[in-house]
């Protein structure tokens, strides 16, 4: 399952809607938002998502991830709208039989979504300038 | 391919909104692609020169520069993505 929210995100309570008995191993990944980008100081984010296409992509993508590494369960939420220093922005959590699936899937998931899902990022710099992650230099250089 | 210009909305997303000026508009074009979409857009936009990381979908599906587009498509510009 992948959501969206522009509320906090309970990784906890994530964590334990993927209980199940027969998982003998979890793993997470979490991503922060951290206050140094490219060198510069970052104040705030701002995510954008287009949801319909993040929930069909994203479904897309965990059921890749079952296919490949036959964990229990997953999931993924993605938060939206302005973040501070420190907030959770993404929270990828699977249960599987063992450690291995577990480890190389939530890997996969958080890969792919990075690269996949219509998801935009704006930094707001502590000087009052802002730019959109991975957008500003290469459209004005096209050089990727 | 033919000369009849179809009517196609195009949505703008993140820095392509902004270098838009809105979110949406419906256009009469004389399009045959996805691509050529994108690039008829971008001359009227004045936007930065497109890239391999830009993305497209038709109609709320993923899809590619090379896809086709039909009369009354809606077809969304992604700028490089930044999840995660």
């Amino acid at each position: 399952m992948i959501e969206v929210t522009v509320d906090t995100i309970d990784s906890e309570s994530l964590k334990r809607s993927l209980a199940n008995s027969g998982a003998g191993g979890f793993c997470s990944f979490e991503g922060w938002v951290r206050d140094l980008n490219d060198g510069r100081t970052v104040k705030r984010l701002e995510y954008e998502a287009y949801e319909p296409l993040v929930l069909s992509e994203g479904q897309r993508v965990l059921d890749e991830a079952r296919q490949r590494f036959a964990f229990l369960e997953a999931r993924c939420v993605h938060r939206t709208g302005l973040l501070e220093i420190g907030d959770l922005a993404v929270w990828v959590g699977v249960a599987s039989a063992h450690r291995d699936e577990a480890f190389k899937a939530c890997r996969y998931i958080i890969d792919e979504l990075k690269v996949r899902l219509p998801i935009w990022k704006k930094e707001h710099y502590v000087d009052g300038d802002s730019g959109w992650v991975n957008c500003e230099r290469c459209a004005a250089h096209g050089d990727h | 391919m033919s000369d009849m210009k179809k009517t196609i909305t195009v949505r703008y997303f993140a820095m392509f909104r902004e270098h838009a000026g809105l979110a949406k508009e419906t256009l009469s074009l004389d399009v045959a692609t996805a691509r050529d979409v994108f690039e008829q857009t971008r001359l009227r936009h004045g936007s930065g020169e497109p890239n391999g990381h830009c993305k497209v979908a038709i109609n709320d599906e993923m899809a590619d520069w090379s896809s086709a587009v039909k009369d009354g498509d809606t077809v969304l510009l992604f700028p490089p993505v930044a999840g995660g």
